[in-house]
């Protein structure tokens, strides 16, 4: 009903839907917050490819396990890199100094990133690196480009290489990324699936209660109907009274 | 009204002293309001619910609410992420913020369509204009609390305003900001009007409101005076007590709201975007605008107004006058009736036109000003809506003035 | 208005039914708005459990930690002190340690302690919440004073187990936090061997 409902909103508001700059025509990962498997994947990449740089400091370890429903000794042993507590907020291990000085800008920190720019932004972003060699990192990314950061998941999906086209101008730009075939350790499809769990576990922690929100909300809905009727039907036998 | 009531034991000992009964009768169980209120009349009591909501939870955001640059953003976050239930009176208190305009937007219609504006209502109506000025206020510094980009900018665009003044503008700015830009200063000087100055201003207001109300009584979608027809008893044929008979009726209007309400604060929060906008997701950064910036949307038909005028000082006058021209509603509107049920044709075709270009407005305020919509941009479409906004009211002077109303007869007594 | 149409009772029923329905949500509202108060994420990271290195401990000596913002004393008591203990019992206030709400129910005993020499305390006074001096020294408060804890508010005394003397300001023994031991020299303090929390 929310989907629904959103979508329905977002078709009547054009303009308001979350911002695209660079013009991309974003794609949909489907994000569902209450798919505990594909969160503990999301968190798992998290964990391995993105916190290296990017923290979370908004979330705490020990909030994500018991939302995730991952063992605070897990989370101990594969996730916390900075000797950090199970209580503490999600910190890179890189000094954000160190991130400016490495790539000319520090790597933002990623809480909030899903509410600020939208899921379909992320995930889309995670899927149009491609090679250039012009660039500082070897790569350049079609949703943001002149993006500082380097391909880190290009092992899985292999380096993608841009397609040109023809802008309206008569310009040469890229127009698409391609992977050539069997570059990559994974398949097109699993890593679609991949960078969906990523986005999936970002827009968690982008708002942890979300999935409680909702569950707690069609009971509080129940709830004021139910009242909402008692209350009509007395306004009705009071009204009697008024001819 | 209630000399007559005598009462005994405790709350005897209390009338004695205090005009507890005297109230009660008062505003409550002898106030006779019409018997004919329609669905436009829940929006009253609805505002006072949500006034309610406002306060209460605002007591409670700022208990962990850190009104500094340096701690506000992320003590917002400290309320939605690490305090117990916390993101439920926040997005209760966001949620409150639009839906306290929700209703105050369908409140003011109302006095449109049923002439409630008129004499004797006139205080009223000024009364409850003021409630909307220092409303608008209020959220308006509000909206800089949580210190994402869109307070900041959005803060930086208004106080700029004042910058259009002749003369004193710059100092005018500055001393609003209290700094040489939008600041920490700003900021907390926002959070002290915004918790104690204007909520106190605001209930004064609403009191000033009911009492005016009570005093002269409540119109109703007949536009009919219902106190030229009393029974032996001195009770208007007409009327009924608010309580019982009103209050079990606005409980059941309190029952709906709070279903949408209830529905916006569990489901969508950020209403796609227009109640928290994406951009206020990323902590204030004065050296860098959003790529869009528009204000909340309750805000957006008088800044499409603003942007509509090609010049900075007009621009500004201009949606000044838009707000001024409602105050003064009552002295252009001449016309003898009311209730849009009798008055002429024109009427009609004009509060619906005027009503079409507030919506419309209010939609291509939250618009980028240079897209384009069939053909024609969003400021030239803003054109086109801010002549109809402002060709209302002297329609309305004109029609009015010179007798051109066709009016249908009244009636002597409410008909449904 | 006429009433004549009016169904009394159907009219109470109504009446009570909205009554306690809304009742009940005005309830369900004000529990928010009460957990609010509760302490926060932050500070119950902040109040998690705190480990203590005991491996330099010598005997008399302390060592003073914070543990969800108020203090805690480990320190060592020498064997005399130890034997001193059962000694003192009949100028206590409660010196078998019967009031629960003041000790884990493994500090129990004479000593009020795991490890008879370990002392783990809260030295917060049981009066009005000043914190003790701790005179772990025969004679430094008074000629008879055979060591323990002196409060400079009031004066209350207190063993060198916790225990309040009788005829004291303080109604209470020190208070003692739930601790455990995971290793020889460590100890934790702020849950129960179990992990349950205080």
């Amino acid at each position: 009903m929310r989907k629904f409902a959103v979508a329905l909103l977002i078709a009547l508001l054009p303009g308001i839907a979350l911002g695209a700059e660079g013009g991309q025509h974003l794609m949909n990962p489907d994000v569902d917050v209450s798919n505990t498997a594909s969160l503990q994947r999301g968190a798992k990449y998290f964990a391995n490819y993105c916190m290296g740089c990017h923290s979370l400091k908004y979330l705490r370890y020990s909030r994500m396990a018991e939302d995730l429903n991952i063992p605070e000794d897990v989370v101990e042993k594969t996730m916390i890199w900075d000797g950090g507590q199970v209580h503490s907020k999600m910190m890179s291990a890189m000094a954000s100094d160190d991130g400016k000085n490495w790539f000319g800008a520090a790597p933002p920190d990623l809480s909030l990133t899903v509410r600020a720019r939208g899921a379909d932004w992320v995930y889309t972003y995670l899927n149009t690196f491609y090679r250039d060699p012009e660039s500082d990192t070897g790569v350049n990314n079609l949703t943001l480009p002149g993006a500082s950061m380097p391909h880190v998941l290009w092992q899985l999906q292999g380096m993608p290489e841009p397609v040109y086209g023809e802008g309206s101008g008569g310009s040469l730009h890229v127009k698409e990324v391609e992977v050539p075939e069997g570059a990559g350790l994974l398949s097109e499809e699993e890593y679609h699936q991949v960078t969906r769990d990523i986005t999936n576990f970002l827009a968690y922690a982008a708002e942890p209660v979300q999935a409680e929100r909702e569950r707690l909300g069609v009971w509080v809905l129940l709830f004021i109907a139910v009242f909402t009727a008692l209350a009509y039907l007395l306004k009705r036998e009071f009204w009697k009274d008024v001819h | 009204m209630s000399e007559g009531t005598k009462t005994t034991g405790f709350v005897g000992w209390i009338d004695r002293r205090f005009p507890l009964t005297q109230l009660w009768e008062d505003h409550l169980s002898k106030y006779y309001a019409p018997k004919n209120f329609n669905i436009w009349y829940y929006f009253g009591s609805l505002a006072l619910l949500v006034l309610v909501n406002q306060i209460l939870t605002g007591i409670w955001l700022t208990m962990n609410y850190n009104p500094s640059a340096e701690g506000a953003f992320d003590s917002v976050l400290y309320i939605m992420r690490d305090v117990q239930w916390g993101w439920l009176i926040r997005y209760m208190h966001s949620t409150g913020a639009s839906a306290f305009f929700v209703v105050v937007y369908l409140h003011m219609f109302r006095a449109l369509l049923y002439g409630s504006y008129k004499k004797p209502r006139e205080l009223l109506w000024i009364f409850g204009m003021l409630i909307y000025v220092a409303l608008m206020a209020e959220a308006f510094m509000g909206y800089l609390l949580p210190w994402g980009q869109m307070s900041y900018w959005g803060a930086q665009v208004i106080t700029s305003l004042f910058g259009a003044i002749p003369g004193v503008g710059d100092a005018l700015m500055t001393w609003i900001r209290g700094d040489f830009n939008i600041s920490g200063v700003t900021l907390n000087r926002f959070f002290a009007l915004h918790v104690i100055a204007l909520p106190l201003v605001l209930v004064f207001l609403v009191v000033a409101h009911i009492l005016a109300l009570h005093e002269v009584g409540s119109n109703n979608p007949d536009g009919v005076d219902i106190k030229k027809n009393k029974d032996a008893n001195g009770v208007p044929k007409d009327g009924i007590p608010f309580h019982p008979y009103y209050t079990v009726k606005d409980l059941f209007g309190v029952g709906v709201f709070l279903f949408f309400f209830a529905a916006v604060v569990f489901f969508m929060p950020s209403f796609g975007g227009l109640f928290l906008e994406p951009p206020n997701f990323q902590p204030a950064d004065p050296l860098q605008t959003p790529a869009h910036i528009a204000p909340v949307w309750y805000f957006t038909a008088f800044y499409s107004i603003l942007r509509a005028v090609p010049d900075k000082l007009m621009g500004v006058i201009a949606m000044g006058t838009a707000i001024f021209l409602l105050f003064v509603l009552p002295w252009i509107d001449r016309g003898p009736v009311r209730s849009i049920r009798y008055r002429g044709f024109s009427y009609k075709v004009a509060l619906a036109l005027f009503a079409v270009a507030f919506v419309v407005l209010s939609y291509l305020g939250l618009q980028s000003p240079s897209m384009m919509i069939m053909g024609l941009s969003v400021k030239g479409w803003a054109r086109i809506g801010g002549v109809m906004y402002f060709a209302f009211f002297v329609f309305l002077w004109v029609y009015t003035f010179f007798g051109l109303e066709k009016t249908k007869p009244v009636p002597a007594r409410v008909k449904h | 208005m006429n009433q004549d149409g009016a169904d009394r009772s159907r009219r109470r029923f109504l009446t009570g039914a909205v009554t306690v329905v809304g009742g009940a949500g005005v309830v369900a509202t004000a529990v928010p708005f009460l957990s609010y108060w509760q302490p926060s994420a932050r500070a119950r990271a902040a109040g998690a459990p705190v480990e203590v290195d005991i491996s330099k401990l010598r005997a008399g000596q302390r060592i003073s930690v914070v543990w969800r913002g108020k203090p805690i004393w480990v320190y060592r008591r020498s064997e005399a002190a130890v034997d001193e203990l059962p000694q003192l019992n009949e100028r206590l206030s409660d010196p078998q340690s019967k009031v629960p709400s003041q000790q884990p129910p493994y500090a129990q005993n004479i000593t009020r302690s795991i490890r008879p020499e370990i002392g783990v305390l809260i030295p917060i006074c049981t009066h009005l919440g000043c914190i003790p001096l701790y005179r772990p020294e025969e004679g430094s408060v008074e000629a008879s004073w055979p060591g323990g804890f002196f409060c400079p508010c009031h004066g209350s005394k207190y063993d060198l187990a916790g225990r309040v003397y009788s005829g004291m300001p303080a109604p209470l023994n020190l208070q003692v936090p739930p601790y455990w031991y995971p290793a020889e020299n460590k100890l934790i303090v702020g849950e129960h061997q179990d992990g349950g929390a205080a």
